[in-house]
């Protein structure tokens, strides 16, 4: 029998506390939460983080300006390719290096199929959480198509390591348009089929709407970004307000929500896939012939400076920022991850829900632990 | 706004601190003491509202504290504000969390790793590192001959 409050863990003022994590499998990796309830009701949370801090940007100051690119892979590994995007972007920034049209497509390309593969995972864990398991096979199935075509190309399935200052690796694989083709065919099919299976749910529907609302002043003020921050309304699509790699000369729309709970942050990821699909398809026939890499020293040195590049990963707005020195290692790096800034927003947009919804919102606001611990 | 634009605007604003356009975006180099006559003001008058990045940067002889500003309302603008903080021995700056809600956890992660104190912070604790953790591991001169590994 328990006796004391410290046996039954609770404070001075009879609220319950307790811990969710960092083994919990509905925080996808390892976050630790610690909970002050009243009842039913949460009254705090406190996310505990550095269960996988493994200290990249310290890492990084012993790397050079090739090497330093492929530890952000590990970062969020959702968005490998477009980490390693952020990277290259900021060297050749530092540089001035001219990328190629073709690298830039190219990277483009990989980057919206990224994406499309990032949001499939998020819709699985995301249903899975909510107690629906069979979207978690669906999406895998999908999912596995770019993968495979990842790993034609790239090398690898996850870890890409495709960028490079300049450009990227190495070409594109013969077989790549065709696959590419014949996913975008496949893909535009099965995703009504996840609209008919989830998001018209009146059950699915029910666990979504109205809860963990964020306003949109909240949402700026917490930093928020990508879909989160989209889904309160806040315009903050990198490739829209500050666009890179050609993304300038594509047309697509960002999509925007104002209800700012976790059902409108479900419908902007799931727009942003057929909005990726429509990115895909305007490019993958007209990939630009030429070189697939800038020429570049053997070793780079960046300027004595600073710079910070920009770039829009599945979760948000991913930021390098690199103060130089002048030698070939950096002298310190700082990465922004978009996850860091939205999670800081859980406990503003959980207190006063049940905490049977907190696996909603952590849902919705898709969260890679990586990328917050970096 | 554009780099000029703004130039002119915080000249107007604050004629005694001198902005740093030598990089891509403005940079405005202030002390920490100067924090809080600054920071509301660029809230307020030129409508920063997003703070996206906070950076804690060890320059061995002091440190500094990098806040990246830019607007919702116009995304041109961007304001880089470089706060040094002189004191290596007792690091420490006023907290601006009250201003932006997210400074709150990028303060707590600078603290973490380079021992800079955000004074008025509501919550200044260890966020990554075990609370009996000792030492700054971000600093220059930090050292753990056990687990690190020097190239």
């Amino acid at each position: 029998m328990y006796s004391t409050r410290e046996e039954i863990g609770t404070n001075e003022e009879g609220d319950l506390i307790i811990n969710i994590g960092p083994q919990h499998p509905s925080t996808h990796g390892v976050l630790h939460l610690v909970v002050t309830l009243s009842g039913e009701t949460i009254k705090k949370v406190e996310p505990h983080l550095g269960y996988i801090h493994r200290s990249i940007e310290k890492m990084c100051e012993s790397l050079n300006y090739r090497q330093f690119i492929y530890s952000t892979s590990r970062m969020d590994y959702l968005s490998s390719h477009i980490n390693n995007q952020g990277c290259a972007l900021a060297v050749e920034q530092g540089l001035g290096i001219e990328v190629p049209a073709r690298a830039q497509a190219i990277r483009v390309l990989m980057a919206e199929l990224t994406r499309l593969a990032s949001h499939q995972l998020w819709w699985a864990a995301l249903a899975m959480d909510l107690g629906a398991i069979t979207p978690f096979f669906h999406a895998f199935r999908e999912r596995e198509l770019i993968n495979e075509i990842m790993e034609e190309t790239c090398g690898a399935r996850l870890t890409m390591n495709y960028s490079a200052p300049g450009g990227v690796m190495y070409d594109l694989h013969p077989n790549f348009q065709a696959r590419v083709k014949s996913f975008i065919t496949e893909f535009k099919g099965k995703i009504d089929e996840y609209d008919e299976l989830v998001t018209g749910n009146v059950i699915f529907q029910a666990r979504m709407k109205g809860v963990g609302f964020i306003s949109r002043e909240d949402a700026i003020s917490y930093g928020c970004s990508g879909p989160t921050a989209r889904g309160s309304g806040i315009s903050s699509d990198i490739r829209k307000v500050a666009p890179y790699d050609g993304y300038d000369k594509l047309q697509f729309d960002e999509s925007l929500e104002t209800a700012g709970d976790c059902f409108a942050r479900y419908l902007v990821r799931m727009r942003e896939m057929r909005t990726s699909l429509a990115i895909i398809e305007q490019l993958i026939d007209s990939i630009p012939e030429g070189d697939f890499q800038a020429k570049t020293k053997a070793v780079l040195k960046l300027p004595k400076g600073e710079y910070y590049s920009r770039v829009e990963t599945a979760r948000g707005e991913f930021g390098v920022y690199i103060i130089s020195e002048g030698a070939m290692t950096p002298y310190r790096i700082k990465y922004r991850s978009p996850g860091f800034s939205n999670l800081s927003a859980l406990d503003h947009m959980s207190r006063g829900a049940k905490i049977g919804d907190l696996v909603a919102m952590m849902g919705t606001l898709d969260l890679v632990i990586p990328d917050i611990d970096r | 706004m554009n780099k000029e634009e703004l130039k002119t605007k915080l000249a107007e604003l604050l004629p005694a601190l001198p902005a740093d356009d030598t990089s891509t975006w403005l940079s405005l180099p202030i002390d920490a003491s100067e924090l809080l006559s600054v920071m509301p003001l660029l809230r307020k008058e030129l409508d920063l509202d997003f703070m996206f990045c906070v950076t804690g940067v060890d320059w061995k002889t002091h440190f500094s504290v990098v806040y990246h500003l830019t607007s919702t309302k116009d995304r041109s603008t961007v304001l880089v504000v470089k706060a040094k903080v002189a004191d290596r021995e007792n690091p420490s700056i006023a907290t601006v969390c009250d201003i932006w809600r997210t400074a709150e956890f990028h303060e707590l992660e600078a603290y973490d790793f380079f021992g800079i104190v955000f004074t008025g912070h509501p919550g200044l604790r260890r966020l990554f590192l075990p609370e009996d953790w000792k030492g700054w591991p971000m600093r220059k001169d930090y050292s753990d001959p056990v687990n690190m590994i020097t190239l």
